[in-house]
């Protein structure tokens, strides 16, 4: 960037007194792990495959293999070799990602708990939530995506048809959807609509998303719909964690990461390689579990009351 | 044609937008953790000021408005079309209609510059200067000396703009005015 002022951008975007919030956040969260005897693990930031999401860029090194989006793939394989209970505390990346609420790189805490399912899970993610924000009175609702969409007025985000969809898009949002698809429409509602009308005031878990919008989840059907054991996570307003009951049958998520690549084919997306290493470990037994993955600086920000991710990263994108 | 992508969009940016000109007040970046990014834009129809919201998926593109804002000098009018001229040396004149004038004809004065809003070279909007020196045609007589009291009494102006203007102010005199609120300044300096 020719018009850097490096004067002042050597500077921290976050205050001295933030990054001493910062660092007592990260400490709890080590804390709460450590009392409940979930290992710390750092696996690698690097790899040499990326992954086949078709919503995440990876960031592509020249010198080859990619930068993780999340430690997802290294952390099943851990649990595959036995790790029992893993967090792991580490930067990831994501490129195109940039906002009030999104930064190239950022923090993320991801554990697994072996034996469990999503919703012991779920009140687990609202402990840890109580605990190192310091709300010990913090309340917890759990609503499905589905009533999620119809408190806001909208049609059953798994009924719909795609054209009542596209026109709840054109309504909502002003927006002309006509060759939105299905995932498309229902993001942006869900993004646009249902989000904004969330309580801020308590941990929100939006439980029981589309089948196609969980493709590392265990599915289920509900009442004759096919639906994943993910959850979602919003608080005050904001998007702050996304769980699983994770898929362990290796040949259903080879098939679902193919899906995926043909619809990145579809929409002209590079196709990365899907990670053999992760099919490998599923092969050899990934055991029952539940995973999340929260955002660590959307946290702070919560915790602190901040509306820019750079009031609370020590440097942001524009000055690292 | 050019077009922006999202994620070049930013404010000031002018973009084309069901036919017309518009520009990019408001720009966020919104993106479900696992889902589809979108930009949720705020754009100001160039030609009727009303603003718009409209929701893009991230990564698509629109087509750029050939805008360009220019410097010019008001010339006259001929009841339906007041005429501009460039002032870079080309003294190429241009009409600009009542839509593309709207409120500036309070303010509109021979000789004077004004910042003409060009889109495919046509003028859609004409903007005054924040300050203009015109002459009252018409106010009650001036009160000698109450240069302290505070009150005021309209007048009106040769472009036929009506100002509130303190009472010591008399018919004749050059005033300045401040076109943003319409309130009187000061008077001229000779």
């Amino acid at each position: 960037m020719s018009t850097t002022d490096f004067s002042s951008s050597w500077q921290p975007s976050a205050s001295l007194e933030t990054l001493k919030q910062r660092s007592l956040l990260l400490r709890r969260i080590r804390q709460f792990f450590e009392t409940r005897s979930v290992m710390e693990v750092d696996t690698p930031h690097w790899s040499r495959f990326g992954v086949t999401d078709v919503h995440l860029e990876n960031l592509r090194i020249t010198d080859g293999g990619f930068l993780l989006t999340s430690p997802e793939y290294p952390m099943k394989r851990l649990l595959a070799a036995g790790s029992g209970d893993i967090f792991q505390l580490g930067h990831v990346f994501r490129r195109d990602e940039s906002g009030p609420r999104h930064n190239l790189e950022f923090t993320m805490l991801e554990w697994y708990r072996v034996g469990w399912d999503d919703e012991r899970l779920m009140v687990e993610v609202a402990e840890l939530c109580r605990s190192v924000a310091d709300e010990p009175e913090l309340a917890v609702e759990t609503v499905s995506y589905r009533e999620a969409f119809e408190r806001s007025g909208l049609p059953d985000p798994h009924r719909a048809e795609v054209a009542l969809l596209r026109a709840c898009v054109g309504k909502q949002l002003n927006t002309e959807a006509g060759d939105w698809s299905r995932d498309e429409c229902l993001d942006a509602l869900m993004a646009l609509v249902v989000e904004p009308g969330l309580p801020g005031d308590r941990l929100v878990f939006v439980t029981r998303y589309p089948a196609s919008q969980a493709a590392l989840a265990r599915h289920e059907v509900v009442d004759g719909v096919t639906v994943g054991r993910r959850f979602e996570v919003y608080w005050r307003g904001m998007e702050l964690a996304n769980g699983y009951w994770e898929l362990t049958d290796p040949a259903e998520q080879a098939r679902r990461f193919e899906a995926d690549r043909a619809r990145r084919r579809e929409l002209g997306l590079a196709e990365p390689e899907v990670d053999p290493n992760l099919l490998a470990a599923m092969e050899a037994g990934l055991p029952e579990c539940a995973g999340v993955a929260l955002g660590v600086d959307r946290l702070l920000m919560i915790a602190l009351g901040a509306s820019d991710i750079s009031e609370v990263l020590p440097f942001d994108a524009s000055r690292a | 044609m050019a077009t922006y992508s999202t994620n070049e969009f930013r404010g000031g940016l002018k973009v084309l937008l069901e036919g017309d000109p518009c520009t990019i007040v408001e720009n966020e970046f919104v993106k479900p953790g696992k889902g589809q990014a979108f930009n949720r834009v705020k754009l100001k129809n160039l030609k009727t000021g009303r603003v718009w919201e409209r929701t893009f998926k991230s990564g698509e593109s629109i087509e750029a408005a050939d805008v360009l804002d220019i410097s010019m000098e008001y010339l006259y009018s001929d009841g339906e079309f007041w005429h501009f001229m460039k002032t870079d040396g080309s003294f190429e004149q241009l009409p600009a209609d009542e839509a593309a004038v709207g409120e500036t004809k309070d303010w509109l004065k021979e000789q004077e510059q004004y910042e003409v809003t060009l889109f495919n070279g046509t003028p859609i909007s004409v903007s005054p200067p924040n300050h203009i020196e015109l002459e009252i045609v018409e106010t009650d007589p001036g009160v000698k000396g109450d240069t302290a009291t505070g009150g005021s009494k309209p007048a009106t102006l040769s472009t036929g703009a009506v100002v509130k203007v303190p009472l010591f102010i008399s018919e004749g005199e050059v005033i300045k005015v401040d076109t943003r609120t319409r309130e009187y300044i000061s008077r001229a300096k000779q």
